[in-house]
């Protein structure tokens, strides 16, 4: 290995992958039974993290940034002027076990400019993975992006190599993508998801009846979103969300804050700052709707298509339904208690835990560790104390606010000040 | 006759030594008892002292009934308690046990007891550091072929961590060595045993000399450094959840951290 054209290549290469934001290395299990390298058991590590804080668990890079598409929001576009590089298989095969060996890593991502073809470039994302497992008896994570507009039986093989598959949808409207990609269209994404999806129930069912099916894709699939490059609502995000988790049986949809990266006139002009708590609002969301029991239509509806920026969804949700509170927190259900705000899943299960040996006041669930600070206006407890009394929704904002602090409260600036 | 006064029992250490003073406490019918590490003790005048001497047998009978008597979780934050090493654990872990036998039903999950919920809280961070020694073990080659990983961790988490890396770098021999306790864990392709080594005089475990290690080392770590470079979104930026997720403690060991 010449480590000098490695480097450079590296440098253009992890570069072009850094804005692909999926950085999950979880929900696969390949159990290393043969002395070879790598155990993947379901739970994902975060070896590092970047200054932005983001999670670096995977060796994330483009087999190359050479592309034959110009879509206007991507970096790698033809029309864009930058020093274009491509890795040999065999090179990428060497970077990821050596990162491997020395526990830098979980695994491999691998995602690609669009050279010659779909497939040719998704035969050449396979033939990385199938070394890595076939010659390197190699366990670790390999998540591979599938190419749109790749063929059926280069999916097939992909999913067979890979622990999960991704087809970046990029933008949450077929309008918007029609403006900013005019070269791609919707379908062209969609087609390889829904390959993906069958194939994977296929192999689940043919396992419970023969032991020895190959896995497929045990991680699943998963997409990522650009949000707030093409004016589209959060309502109109999440409901794509809720569409990819419905029909498509997704493991996670990623929401990447647009960074501007160039002069087009679609988009927003440089410097337009990366819309960074939207983002987080839509994560949220997104939490919300896979891990407390909501609906998306509960959050976001035609009345209320986007989510505040100053109050997370759930509050938000709250103050809206007050004729839901308060809830008792030595009687209510799950389902219930995860609704209110302050409390996160793992406190509900302490208190439904706890509440078993006796009643519990004021004093026990705050040293469990639940944010009082809002909690208390929706909880009744084993006190007589009760603290919302007759406020209002915006009554009850302001309060909770004021004694709030949040990392964003500069940007949010003004909007904060009607309350308070 | 039960001794009502303060007693210490003074134990080696380990956590079949502790456990074997739990046993004694039941069995001499200790009024009082405290349970100290011998490295922590200083003499009393008001108290006696016992020195116990570890009994594998006695702790074994100790852990079955405890086994009996708590959940899988529960047994396993007794252990990861024991392991944080803080100032007067055992004591914590004795009201613990003696809580525990004295229940009917398993008491692990009563979260408004102060003893149980401290006990999860201390099993909870020395979780937390378990999980962060899996992330940020940087092993380097060594010219012997040995992949080898410095740490030191607030707790005494390499018992904690020993599987793990034994069935993830199966086909390597590999050592993490604690620098603050002074002794490692080393596998040679078949198992993991504990080893304590002597350090050459000229050997620096922060930096990366060809004296010690293979010149391929330098490189890979060049190219992991220009990656964790290349990775980052300047216009995220973001310090203060950076600090959060990597402690500055954890720096001088991460190859990405040393430029």
């Amino acid at each position: 290995m010449s480590f000098e054209r490695t480097q450079e290549k590296l440098k253009i290469l992890a570069d072009a992958a850094k804005y692909d934001v999926s950085c999950s290395s979880s929900g696969s299990k390949r159990s290393n039974k043969t002395k070879g390298l790598g155990d993947a058991t379901g739970m994902g590590i975060c070896h590092s993290y970047t200054e932005d804080g983001r999670c670096v668990s995977l060796l994330k890079i483009l087999l190359t940034n050479y592309c034959i598409f110009d879509c206007a929001y991507c970096v790698t576009r033809k029309s864009n002027d930058i020093k274009r590089a491509a890795f040999q298989v065999q090179e990428v095969v060497d970077l990821t076990i050596n990162f491997y060996r020395r526990n830098y890593i979980e695994g491999l991502f691998l995602s690609s400019g669009i050279f010659k073809s779909a497939d040719y470039t998704m035969e050449r994302l396979v033939a990385v993975a199938k070394k890595l497992r076939l010659e390197e008896n190699f366990n670790g994570y390999i998540h591979l992006k599938s190419i749109p507009g790749a063929s059926d039986e280069l999916m097939k093989e992909a999913g067979l190599y890979a622990d999960r598959l991704s087809v970046n949808i990029e933008i949450p409207t077929k309008e918007g993508l029609k403006l900013l990609a005019p070269e791609k269209n919707r379908e062209d994404f969609l087609k390889p998801m829904i390959k993906v999806k069958n194939e994977i129930i296929q192999y689940k069912s043919e396992k419970n009846i023969i032991k020895s099916t190959p896995k497929f894709a045990p991680a699943g699939q998963s997409t990522q979103m650009i949000i707030g490059a093409s004016g589209e609502t959060d309502q109109q995000i999440m409901w794509t969300s809720n569409y990819f988790y419905k029909k498509f049986n997704l493991k996670r949809v990623y929401y990447s804050g647009y960074i501007p990266i160039s002069y087009d006139s679609r988009l927003p002009q440089i410097g337009t700052e990366v819309p960074m708590l939207r983002e987080n609002r839509l994560y949220q969301t997104d939490w919300l709707m896979r891990f407390y029991g909501f609906d998306v239509n509960e959050i976001l509806n035609n009345d209320h298509q986007n989510l505040d920026l100053d109050v997370d969804p759930k509050l938000g949700w709250a103050l809206r339904n007050l004729d839901q509170f308060p809830v008792d927190i030595n009687k209510a259900d799950k389902r219930m208690l995860a609704r209110v705000p302050g409390l996160g899943m793992k406190s509900v299960y302490k208190i439904i835990e706890a509440r078993r040996f006796r009643r519990l006041n004021w004093e026990h669930i705050q040293r469990m560790g639940v944010a009082l600070n809002r909690a208390k206006y929706f909880l009744i407890c084993e006190s007589r104390d009760f603290e919302r009394r007759d406020l209002t929704g915006i009554q009850l904002k302001s309060l909770i606010l004021q004694n709030t602090q949040s990392k964003y409260r500069n940007s949010l600036g003004p909007q904060l000040n009607l309350f308070t | 006759m039960p001794i009502t006064e303060e007693t210490y029992l003074i134990y080696d250490g380990s956590f079949e030594g502790f456990l074997t003073c739990v046993f004694e406490v039941y069995n001499l019918k200790l009024a009082q008892p405290k349970i100290i590490r011998k490295s922590a003790f200083q003499e009393s005048f008001f108290a006696s002292n016992l020195e116990i001497r570890t009994d594998p047998d006695k702790a074994e009978r100790v852990w079955n009934t405890i086994k009996k008597k708590t959940t899988l979780r529960g047994k396993s934050r007794l252990y990861y308690a024991f392991l944080s090493g803080k100032v007067e654990v055992e004591n914590l872990l004795l009201n613990y046990i003696q809580y525990a036998l004295k229940s009917t039903s398993p008491i692990d999950s009563n979260f408004s007891n102060p003893t149980v919920l401290t006990v999860s809280q201390i099993a909870k961070s020395v979780g937390r550091e378990k999980h962060r020694m899996e992330a940020f073990v940087r092993f380097r080659l060594t010219q012997d072929n040995i992949y080898f990983a410095t740490i030191e961790p607030d707790f005494d988490v390499l018992p904690l961590i020993t599987k793990h890396f034994k069935s993830r770098y199966a086909d390597q021999k590999w050592i993490i060595y604690d620098l603050s306790r002074n002794y490692g864990i080393y596998y040679n392709l078949q198992t993991v045993e504990t080893i304590t080594l002597e350090l050459p005089s000229n050997f620096d475990p922060v930096h990366t000399s060809d004296e010690f290690f293979s010149p391929d080392e330098m490189e890979f770590q060049k190219l992991w450094q220009d990656y964790f470079k290349s990775t980052n979104i300047p216009s995220r930026k973001n310090l203060k959840l950076h600090i959060q997720h990597i402690p500055k403690r954890y720096w001088k060991y991460l190859s990405e951290k040393q430029v």
